[in-house]
């Protein structure tokens, strides 16, 4: 008989609202605290002292818009919000300090959010859904300059963006964006030619999520069926299917692997988080603790592996926070 | 030459005793002169005289006299040894007789017999001599068995003597076509007489079973045994026909054979006609699938036949569409009838169909409407096979008729005797193969489609195998068994709640929980379920299917029999008022029965002790812990000791005692029975139970007959047993069988259930009324259940006749 599943290590609760995005920052060294931000539905970003579990300080920046997107540059001294106000606003928190020091009005009204990938010691990629419907823009930051814009061909029909993930093979390698669109397939784009270089139909549904391992050259995506797809990517910069995973319920809004590539989390409409082994997409764990659809999963940056956590954001206003497969 | 044998047999004389010397000249003249049939009427006529006294004389000839009557012509032989059979005083005859005539078969002297009478056709004065000697040859075995008293040699036994005759037949009928194609001319007719004669006497197994593989291999590929063969069957008299056209029907191994054998016998004789068409097909039901296949097949292969074909069919599906057929014939003759349609179908082509396409059309609409009208499940489905069957013939480009009904063996060979026509004449046991082949032909995309998502689904299964699980590391899963299908909705926890939802609510998933979860709630809550029970009753009665919820009729009627099990008497009293009130369905009211069964057996089971803890747990008021356990204890520990003192004889396992607890349904029988019999010959204007609503009375009899069953051991049971032979007795003559079942059951419950003495005091009458119409049942009821409930009946009334004479007054 299997263990029955773990209990979240410990729940923050105060947000106010339902949870839409979680970052960690616990990269740093021993002084450095260890923080979550998260980004709630009424706008306001929370940072969570992750010793203490309260909140540090809770940023206002996207006029009571829901907060979609969090990233962080370097360190959690500056922070990347994507709000639903259609703007990206990047902030300063070092020593005490939390204002908005630039931002990027994207013009974008759906609900995909901003990928970002860091080039080069003080340069970074920022792919966010832009104006026109099916177009994804790329910006270099902190500059700002728009480095291609990527339309579909015409007639193809893709509808919206719905999901964005930078990456970069092998240092040295050109960046490329895969993107999930709202009529279920994945796009692998070249960003120096802005071309597709491959489309995949994984799904019959829109994409909610993709997440992309780029040493393995796969990656998996959810959507609002109850299906997860594995797709790899082959030397010709092809995309294919390897294989489908079949939920018990539909629905998955947020999928992501955790960065020693070993397991990974999706956060599901049916309140559950669903852990599985990277390599063969063996199930895991299913982890049943909010009363709500679980919006967000993120996995910490940790130093020591036994460190490691996962937290979920739910649309019940509350963020669980779980030690799980730490000893892997 | 002649004249040599004349002169001997003048020298021996007209005397009861020729000697041996006389039988030697007779048989050296006999050999010299040649061929026997080549004598002259009077030299027969003495040779014959010669013969009989030869074996009638008082005692046993000298010389060589059997030798004599197996080299004489066979028919004067066969005469003589015949008629000394049949003579008085047996004497030396006895063993002697039967002995040459032993040899005489053996050495294939009936084949002469046949042959000659055969070839003797047309002489004058033959008729007479024919019939005598046919009667002699068919009746050969009674013959030696009333002259040897019963004690015949086993050469003479029908099984062995018919086979010999048989091969006799075929010797003659070579003879015949060996001369037939020197020219000359030949007649049947003789062979046909004895072959009629054999059937009508009941001996075609014997006979044909050797005829019938011959004349198959024989005629297979010769025009002229083909000639023979028709013209044999053709000659036998009308008066023996039948027999013998039933005796090929069932011997031949196909269709195809039959047709050789028989060539167009039924359009040229009358009789085989209506032997063919309408006494097989309609009046009689006893043949197998094999036996129908042949004579249909055979109408199909000619032209000239198909035309009965159609005549036939429309005859078949005449009786098939009529409402008293459908009422008043077994089922088995319906099935009969079911399967002949299908085969006739079969085997009909296009333009055929198109020429009577109008009048298919019309009975199968009748023929469906009636069948469907039956109380019984397998006569309503017979109905919607040959329907559809019908339908998919007549239009084949429309929209076809289809029915939902069990895919069974019985469906399934139903179904493959449409498909099986193709090739004419293939062997019976060839269709269950055809049918395969049918259905992989058939749909080639579904099968590819298949394929190709096995292929897709395929790739899961093979990734998570056991040997490929190691592979993830060291993770070890945790249990993932709570991961079930989410529920939008939680079920409701008060009996208040599920009435609000079931009345009002739009919520279609409250709905659905709420009827998944009434059940437990009334049998959680007895207290709370009684102040709302007829309530509860009338929703669950009117409830109707929302969604498409997933055994939502059983949920409902759980619900249903545990409201009436926690509060019977009113919910008795609302649901048999509303079985006999406007405005319900058919359905709703069977439903009613069914639950008041369903609870009735549940109050009349004797509680486990369980239940019984579990509801005293429930009423903390009268529960005293200590002395409870106490007294338990006691009631152990006396248990131990007496089992420890004791030693058992039995074998075997100790009987486990039976729950034993107070009959909750004593004080409840009649609340549950009595207003259901009361209104039953009361037509409203929506229900009519001894009308068109016949399947709900059917119902409402069942119902009963458990009622009185579950009724044994409570105080009412007298009672209802005699209102419920009155209402036995009212409705005896019911046309459906489905109602007369129903009666048949309860007079088996009244049996059961009423005490004997009861019975007898209170009933008598009733009971020896009822005991006439049961004899009655069991010799004339078409229904072959209802003869087999009645002959139960009376074995049951036979059982207390015999309790009672046994059990001292």
């Amino acid at each position: 008989m299997a263990q029955p599943p773990p209990d979240p290590h410990f729940v923050l609760r105060g947000t106010g609202a339902a949870v839409h995005a979680l970052h960690f920052s616990c990269g740093g060294g021993e002084p450095d605290i260890p923080v979550l931000f998260s980004g709630s539905e009424n706008g306001f970003i929370h940072v969570w002292n992750l010793k203490t579990h309260r909140v540090d300080a809770a940023l206002d920046g996207h006029g009571r818009k829901s907060v979609c997107g969090l990233k962080t540059m370097d360190g959690k001294e500056r922070l990347l919000s994507q709000g639903r106000d259609q703007r990206i606003c990047l902030w300063d928190l070092a020593e005490g300090r939390t204002s908005v020091t630039d931002s990027v009005f994207t013009e974008n009204v759906g609900f995909c959010r901003c990928s970002l990938l860091k080039v080069a010691e003080g340069r970074w990629l920022m792919a966010t859904a832009a104006k026109a419907l099916e177009e994804v823009q790329v910006l270099e930051l902190p500059s700002k300059t728009s480095v291609c814009t990527l339309k579909p061909e015409v007639g193809a029909k893709l509808g919206m963006p719905m999901c964005l993930k930078l990456w970069q093979g092998s240092c040295g390698s050109q960046p490329s964006l895969l993107a999930g669109y709202e009529d279920g397939s994945v796009l692998l784009w070249n960003l120096s030619t802005g071309k597709v270089l491959s489309q995949l139909i994984c799904h019959q549904e829109p994409v909610m999520s993709l997440d992309f391992d780029s040493e393995k050259a796969k990656g998996i995506s959810g959507s609002s069926e109850k299906v997860l797809s594995i797709w790899s990517l082959n030397e010709q910069q092809n995309l294919q299917v390897q294989k489908t995973h079949r939920l018990v319920n539909a629905g998955i809004s947020d999928i992501t692997i955790r960065p020693d590539k070993k397991i990974l989390a999706t956060a599901g409409w049916d309140h559950r988080i669903r852990i599985f082994g990277w390599k063969k997409l063996k199930p895991l764990a299913v982890l049943d603790y909010h009363t709500a659809t679980v919006h967000s999963v993120s996995f910490s940056d940790h130093k020591s592996p036994s460190d490691r956590l996962l937290a979920a954001g739910a649309k019940d206003h509350r963020i669980s926070i779980w030690s799980i497969y730490t000893q892997t | 030459m002649a004249a040599a044998l004349e002169s001997a047999l003048q020298a021996a004389g007209a005397g009861p005793c020729p000697g041996a010397e006389a039988v030697g000249a007779v048989r050296a003249a006999l050999a010299a002169a040649g061929d026997p049939a080549a004598l002259g009427e009077r030299e027969r006529a003495r040779l014959g005289a010669f013969l009989r006294n030869l074996a009638a004389g008082p005692e046993e000839p000298a010389g060589p006299w059997r030798s004599l009557f197996l080299e004489s012509p066979p028919d004067l032989a066969f005469c003589a040894l015949t008629d000394s059979l049949a003579a008085p005083r047996p004497g030396w005859r006895l063993p002697a007789v039967p002995e040459v005539l032993e040899q005489f078969l053996r050495q294939g002297r009936l084949a002469a017999l046949i042959c000659e009478l055969c070839q003797q056709h047309s002489r004058p004065g033959s008729a007479e001599r024919h019939d005598a000697l046919l009667g002699r040859i068919v009746c050969l075995p009674d013959l030696v068995g009333n002259g040897l008293q019963g004690r015949s040699p086993a050469a003479f036994f029908p099984q062995r003597y018919f086979p010999v005759l048989g091969g006799a037949v075929l010797q003659v009928l070579h003879n015949v076509s060996a001369s037939l194609r020197g020219g000359l001319d030949c007649s049947v007719s003789f062979i046909s007489h004895i072959l009629g004669k054999v059937c009508v006497h009941g001996r075609q197994k014997e006979i044909l079973s050797v005829l019938v593989p011959h004349l198959t291999d024989l005629t297979k590929s010769d025009c002229i045994w083909q000639r023979i063969c028709w013209r044999l069957v053709e000659c036998v008299p009308d008066r023996w026909m039948e027999a013998v056209v039933l005796g090929f029907v069932q011997r031949a191994p196909g269709a195809d054979v039959l047709s050789r054998l028989l060539g167009n016998l039924v359009v040229k004789n009358k009789k085989a006609q209506f032997v063919v068409t309408q006494k097989m097909l309609l009046l009689q039901y006893g043949y197998t699938t094999a036996v129908l296949q042949n004579l249909l097949g055979y109408l199909a292969l000619d032209g000239l036949r198909r035309a009965l074909l159609i005549k036939v069919l429309q005859e078949l599906l005449e009786t098939w569409s009529s409402s008293s057929a459908v009422k008043h014939s077994p089922l088995e003759q319906q099935q009969y009838i079911s399967k002949a349609i299908l085969i006739c179908l079969s085997h009909l082509k296009e333009p055929e169909i198109e020429s009577c396409r109008q009048e298919l059309l019309t009975s199968m609409m009748e023929g469906v409407k009636c069948h469907l009208d039956s109380s019984l499940p397998q006569i309503r489905r017979l109905g919607m096979i040959v329907a559809e069957s019908i339908s998919s013939k007549i239009n084949t480009d429309g929209p076809i008729l289809t029915f939902q009904y069990e895919e069974d063996d019985e469906a399934r060979e139903l179904k493959s005797l449409l498909v099986q026509a193709a090739p004419l004449g293939v062997l019976p046991g060839l269709p269950d193969n055809e049918n395969e082949n049918a259905d992989a032909a058939l749909p080639p995309v579904l099968e590819s489609n298949r394929k190709s998502t096995t292929a897709t689904t395929h790739v899961m299964p093979d990734e998570e195998s056991d040997a490929e699980l190691d592979s993830d590391d060291d993770l070890i899963p945790y249990d993932m068994s709570e991961d079930k299908e989410l529920k939008k909705t939680k079920a409701p926890v008060y009996i208040r709640d599920c009435i609000e939802v079931l009345t009002g609510s739009e919520d279609l998933d409250k709905w659905e929980e709420a009827v998944k979860a009434l059940e437990s709630l009334v049998r959680k809550n007895p207290v709370a379920a009684r102040e709302v029970s007829v309530e509860l009753a009338k929703i669950l009665l009117h409830l109707e299917e929302k969604t498409c919820l997933e055994g939502f009729a059983e949920l409902r009627q759980k619900a249903q029999v545990a409201v009436l099990t926690t509060d019977p008497i009113p919910v008795a009293q609302y649901l048999t008022s509303q079985f006999y009130s406007l405005n319900y369905s058919l359905r709703q009211r069977m439903d009613i029965l069914d639950v008041l069964v369903l609870a009735a057996r549940e109050l009349s089971c004797p509680k486990g002790h369980g239940k019984t803890k579990h509801s005293g747990a429930q009423n903390p008021c009268i529960q005293f812990l200590p002395e409870s356990g106490s007294s338990k204890d006691w009631r152990r520990i006396v248990d131990e000791r007496i089992k420890s003192k004791t030693r058992r004889f039995a074998k075997g396992q100790s009987q486990v005692e039976q729950p034993s607890g107070p009959n909750e349904f004593n004080s409840l029988a009649g609340h549950f029975f009595f207003p259901l019999i009361q209104n039953f010959d009361r037509p409203l204007s929506t229900f009519d139970l001894l009308g068109e609503d016949h399947f709900v009375l059917g119902r409402l009899v069942h119902t009963l007959a458990v009622l009185m069953y579950l009724a044994v051991n409570t105080m009412a049971v007298t009672a209802m047993g005699k209102a419920l032979l009155e209402f036995v007795w009212a409705l005896r003559f019911h046309t459906d069988s489905y109602v007369r079942q129903g009666l048949l059951s309860c007079v088996s419950s009244i049996l059961l259930s009423v005490p004997a003495e009861r019975l007898l005091q209170d009933v008598t009458e009733e009971l020896l009324e009822t005991r006439s119409w049961l004899e009655d049942v069991v010799e004339k009821d078409p229904d072959g259940d209802c003869r087999r409930l009645a002959l139960q009946n009376l074995l049951l009334m036979e059982n207390l006749k015999k309790k009672l004479e046994t059990a001292p007054s």
